[in-house]
Formats: C-alpha cells, structure tokens, sequence
C-alpha cells in the first residue's frame, strides 16, 4: 500500500520554480485501481514518477509497504522497482531492436532469472495479453495496440505488486484505447494488482474504482462514477505487497 | 540477453560503427606501417654500420696520421734514358697507426669483451717508363728535367688477424667458396678475395693474388654484406705487416664490449688507456650517417610518429562524439530499462560492450591495413643510401694523410611488422573503444530515469 505525505516537488525553470505537487497527501490500499486525471502540465505524470521511484519529492515521504521511497539509495529503489513495480506508457517504450519476447524478457533480467525460464515466462505473459503469436516481431512490425500490448506484457512478466501506466491509450486511436483499458482491466481483476494510471480521458478514468483529479499540483480523489465501464472489486484474491522489498537482482 | 541487445543495437547503426571502426583502423594501420618502418630503418642503419665495423663490432679505434706514419711510398727510380720501372707497394689506408701492444692493452679492459687488431692497406702498383732527369715522386708530380708514362692500380687489402674470425673486417661476410683465413695460416701466404673483385680479376679459390712482393694462393671466397665495400683481398695481420713494412703493427682495432649496456664505459676505457686514439662507438658513427637512410629515419620518427598519433588522436575523439550521439538517441530507452529495475552498471556494461567491439573490429580491421601498407611500402621504396665519411675509411691515394673518405652503403628497407606493434595496435584500438564508450555510458546514465523518459527522440 501506498501513503503520499504532504509530498511536493519543485523544479527550478530559469529564474522562477514551477511547483509540479504542492503538498499531496494520498493513500492507496492494495489492490486499488486509482486514475489521475487532470489537464496536462498540472503534475499527474510527476506523481506518477514518484510512486514509481523515478523521480524524488522535495519535501515529504511515499512510503511503499512502509518504506520511504524518499529516503532510499538508487541503487535500493532501483531493486524496487525491478521486483515490485511495473511501468507501461505512453508510447509504449519499447526497445526497437528486440523482439516482443525479447522486450518483455529485458524486465526480468535484473531479477536474475535463467535464460531458460525468461523465455518461458515471456512467452506465457505475451499469451496472456494475446500476442503469442507475435513473439518474434519486432515492434516496427506492430501495430500501436499490439506494441502497448506487448508493453502491458513486460510490465506484468514480473509479477508486480504495483502497475504503473502513464497515458497508456494516449497514442492510440478509439478502439484500441478500449481493447486495451479492457485488457487492464482483466489483469487487474485477475491479479489484484495495485494500479495507478495517469489520463487525461475521462472515459478512460471511468473505469477505475477512484478518480483523482489533478489541478496546478494538488489531489483531489472521488469515487468512480458508475457506469458500464466501472471495474468491480477483484474477484480472486488480493494480490498482497510483500512486507519486505527483497533485492532479487 | 547482453549478446543479443549488443549486437541487434550494432546492426541498427551499422553505418556509423562502420565509420567509427574504419577511423580507428586508420589510425591502428598508421601505427603499425610507422612502428615498421621506424624498425626497417633502425634495422637497415644496424646493417649500415654492421658494415663498417663488423658483425660483433661495438667500438674501432682508429689514430689520426702523423707525417711519419703510413708515409708515402717513396718511389725512387733512378736509371738511365728509357728505363722501364714497375713497383708494387702496401701502404696505410690514410690512417695513423697503433701497436699489437695497444690492441692487448684494450682487450684487457673490464667492460671490453674482445678486441682485434687489423691493418687496412692499399696495394699501389705503379708500372710505366721514364726518361732521365730526376726523381718522379707519386701522383703529388715529380722533378724538373724528366717525363715519363706511367700506369697506377691499386686495390685494397687488410691484413685481419685469424685468432678472432667472429670480430672484425670480415665477420660480417660470409663465406661463399673455400673457408676463411685459419690460425693455423696466420704466417701463411693466403687470401681471402671478396667476391666482386674475384669476379673482375677472375679469381678463384686455388688462384694466385700478388700482394705488394707477395703471392698469395686464394683459399676463400667473401661476400661483403648487403650493400658493403670492404677490403678487395684479405691476407694474414702478421703477413700485412710484413709486406708493409709495419712489424707490430695496426692501424684499426675493433672492440667488442662485454654487453650492449657497457658500450660507453667501455669506450670510456679504451680512450683511457689510449690516450690520443680515436674511439669511435656505433651511436657515434650513427650521427654521421647522412642519405636518405637517414632521411627515412628522421621521418619515420618524427613525422611518422606524430602524424600516427594525431591521426589516432582524430579516431580516438570522433568514435567519442559519435558515441555519445548514438547513446543520446537512446536516453529514453535507457530510461525505460531504468525504470524497469536495470542497474546503471548494467547499461554502462551494455555501452561499453558495444564500443569494444568496434573498437576490436577496428583494430583487426588496422591490422591487416598494417600490413597490408607495410608491404606495399617495402614493395615501392627504392633501396636507401647512409653515407659517413670518417677516418676510419680507406681513402685512395699513395699513402699520404687523405680528406677522410665518404663511405656509401646502399640498404634495401625492409619493412617488418612485429608481434607487439600488433599488440599494441590492437591494445591502442581498444582503449579507443573504451574512451569512446566511457563518454557515451557517461551521457546515458546521468540522468535520473524522470529526466531520461522525459526526453523526446
């Protein structure tokens, strides 16, 4: 579970400082399915960086499971986020020069697993988001909804606690965005992921449990409206934080 | 996963680790063709001065004439109207002379490994008739009163001592017919003829060469080394002496020191325990050499040198930039393996990786333009000259202290490529890989992951 307090984050921009959060507090239990909503420039993907440990507050803590993300080394919070924390984004991000099976493999690497097992693990994650048969292409060989797939993939190959996605329909065209906010929500429910996305589509937040808006810096969470998109609560069992980050790499 | 992503990122930009490789391999063929020829040239001005002294030879020590030594001839002929005359005389090639005493005195000193004595001479043969009037002295012109006809050869002749066959004016050929001159022959008439001037005189082993008043039987063929004029004929030491009149004699003693690192101190001690000698040492000897040997020296390693730094220079700063550029196209994908949990050393391990391999490429890629140059260059240039005139050469003449002679030996350069100019050739090209993929790791992990995928391709 996640607990955001009195979080800020500057960034000094020539002579002035554009305060991206001012003083956010949040908490996200397990298993939530929290959208960011906001326009853009009011600080949505900044959160999203420091949920994920990309990026540090100036002032406050984000605590995972009880620790600070704040006060961690880089080297300790890089183990978090190659073991608990998956990311998928807006354009997709994936290494030109790999397969789709090898692009979902580069998330296990840092977690030390054999070849052998990457492969298997790989392959079974790009069946599970329906691209099994896409395996040897190269992301210039698919389409926008297959990449993000493929990025879905290697973002879940790990089995993380926490699922991180910044705009990831953004580039996408209407359909595809609901083919692949439908496949979120699938895995979701499935595994009882803990997710945050960052959107500035409504309907794309809609299907979250929570909405958070996100104006010049400051958090505000509602309920999701119902509707025929809004998620119901996982029907299989939590998917629980471990209590200790472990390194595994 | 290394292997793959390595070489799947070196086939995305190939055009580029091309030019990089092709600049490093540039600058590692330079390298290598200038290592060679600065080692063709340093061999080619040791066969230089192997001529002029002798295999083995590290110091000659020679003495300035004096009015009294290695003198003229004297021709004297007296007689009457139309008197037909024909001499035959060996004098000092234009040198002072020494004592056998001097060559043990120099043979004893501690960082002298061996010393030998020789006694360089020309054999004047001056043959003609003259009409009455007085005394014709040598070419220098005669009296007043008298005229004649008169013909002059002469060909060189050493008198080398055969204790010592690995020391001297004839180590550095090799014997081609019969053998050379034994201990056992040391009092003998006999002769060793080099092999050009055999071939003009129509010598052979078993023929006979008159020596001043002397016939000798030819026992031995010599063939000088590349490029060396050295003595025609080759007789006994204590026979030269004998015919020129120079009982105990020398007036050349070469010197072998005890190691190459105690050439100085032992020409140190021979001027010592000579004192008015002209030691002479090989370094000595190499900074008279003139030619363009000694061109080719100065540019293999002045201009040579720097010119292959530089070029290593460019290659060095250019596989940099261009690295960098290459890895800054990629910050946001290196901000995403970031964020996926891949440690900075991983991606700096991945960089680097990609810059060795070119940088090993290019240094295979060096090595066989390397060799490839050097033989066209020791196919192309034509054979070099070193000349030095010293004292030490036999001049022509009659006897009389001559101008030191120039002493001219054309070397054919070869142009060796050695097992550690490819070492470190290769090691150079390397080290150019990894500069240039220290700077480009530098670039991609420097940013925090935020910044990285911030980034817009």
């Amino acid at each position: 579970m996640y607990e955001l307090c009195g979080v800020t984050k500057d960034y000094p921009k020539g002579r002035t400082t554009v305060h991206a959060l001012q003083g956010v507090d949040l908490v996200i239990e397990d298993g939530d399915w929290l959208a960011i909503q906001g326009p853009t420039g009011h600080g949505k993907s900044t959160l999203l960086q420091i949920l994920g440990g990309l990026d540090r507050p100036t002032s406050g803590s984000v605590r995972l499971t009880g620790r600070d993300l704040a006060k961690l080394k880089e080297k300790e919070i890089t183990k978090v986020r190659a073991a608990s924390i998956g990311f998928i984004f807006q354009t997709f991000n994936l290494i030109p020069t790999l397969t789709a099976q090898e692009n979902v493999e580069t998330a296990l690497v840092p977690l030390g697993v054999s070849p052998g097992e990457r492969k298997e693990r790989a392959s079974q994650a790009l069946a599970d988001v329906g691209l099994g048969d896409r395996a040897r292409h190269l992301p210039s060989e698919l389409s926008g909804g297959q990449q993000q797939r493929v990025a879905i993939a290697r973002a879940l190959v790990k089995r993380p606690a926490v699922l991180l996605a910044d705009e990831p329909t953004g580039n996408l065209d209407e359909g595809t965005r609901d083919e692949i906010m439908a496949l979120l929500g699938e895995l979701w429910r499935q595994r009882g992921l803990t997710m945050v996305t960052v959107t500035h589509d409504s309907s794309v937040a809609r299907r979250a449990q929570r909405i958070g808006l996100m104006r010049e810096g400051n958090l505000t969470i509602r309920p999701a409206e119902n509707g025929d998109d809004s998620p119901v609560s996982p029907a299989g069992p939590r998917h629980a934080l471990p209590t200790t980050l472990t390194a595994l790499d | 996963m290394f292997v793959t992503y390595l070489l799947r990122e070196l086939r995305r930009r190939m055009r580029q680790a091309i030019f990089i490789a092709l600049g490093l391999a540039l600058g590692v063929g330079l390298v290598i063709t200038v290592t060679a020829a600065a080692s063709g040239v340093s061999a080619g001005q040791r066969t230089v001065l192997k001529s002029l002294y002798g295999v083995g030879t590290d110091i000659t020590v020679t003495k300035a004439p004096t009015a009294s030594s290695g003198g003229g001839p004297g021709f004297r002929f007296g007689g009457s109207k139309g008197t037909s005359v024909s001499r035959s005389v060996l004098v000092s090639g234009g040198l002072g002379t020494l004592k056998s005493s001097d060559v043990t005195a120099v043979d004893s000193q501690k960082d002298v490994s061996a010393a030998v004595g020789a006694l360089v001479l020309n054999d004047l043969k001056f043959s003609g008739s003259f009409k009455p009037g007085g005394s014709a002295g040598g070419s220098g012109g005669g009296s007043a009163g008298g005229s004649g006809a008169f013909n002059a050869n002469s060909f060189t002749v050493t008198g080398v001592d055969p204790a010592d066959d690995s020391l001297g004016p004839l180590a550095s050929g090799t014997i081609v017919s019969g053998h050379g001159i034994t201990s056992s022959e040391a009092h003998k008439n006999v002769a060793v003829v080099d092999s050009d001037y055999a071939t003009s005189a129509s010598l052979k082993v078993g023929s006979t060469v008159t020596v001043a008043s002397g016939k000798f039987t030819v026992v031995g063929i010599v063939r000088a080394a590349q490029g060396v004029t050295d003595a025609d004929v080759y007789i006994p030491l204590a026979r030269a002496q004998a015919l020129a009149s120079m009982p105990s004699e020398v007036n050349t003693i070469y010197v072998s020191a005890a190691s190459a690192t105690d050439v100085s101190a032992a020409a140190s001690a021979v001027s010592r325990a000579l004192p008015g000698a002209t030691v002479t040492t090989s370094s000595d000897l190499a900074s008279q050499v003139t030619g363009s040997l000694s061109s080719a020296s100065t540019l293999a390693s002045n201009l040579g040198k720097w010119l292959a730094v530089m070029v290593l220079a460019v290659a060095f700063g250019l596989a940099s930039i261009l690295t960098v550029a290459a890895v800054t196209r990629r910050v946001r994908e290196f901000g995403t393996l970031k964020a996926m949990g891949w440690t900075s050393r991983r991606i700096i391990r991945q960089v680097m990786g990609e810059a060795l391999v070119i940088g090993v490429v290019g240094g295979a890629a060096g090595v066989a333009i390397g060799y490839a140059a050097a033989a066209v260059v020791q196919a192309v240039v034509p054979p070099l000259t070193a000349t030095t005139g010293t004292a030490n050469q036999r001049s022509g003449g009659f006897g009389r202290p001559t101008a030191a002679a120039a002493h001219t030996v054309s070397v054919h350069l070869t142009v060796p490529v050695s097992v550690s100019a490819v070492a470190l050739a290769v090691a150079l090209a390397i080290a150019g890989g990894l500069v240039a993929g220290s700077f480009g790791s530098w670039r991609a992990v420097r940013l925090r992951p935020a910044d990285a995928l911030a980034r817009v391709v």
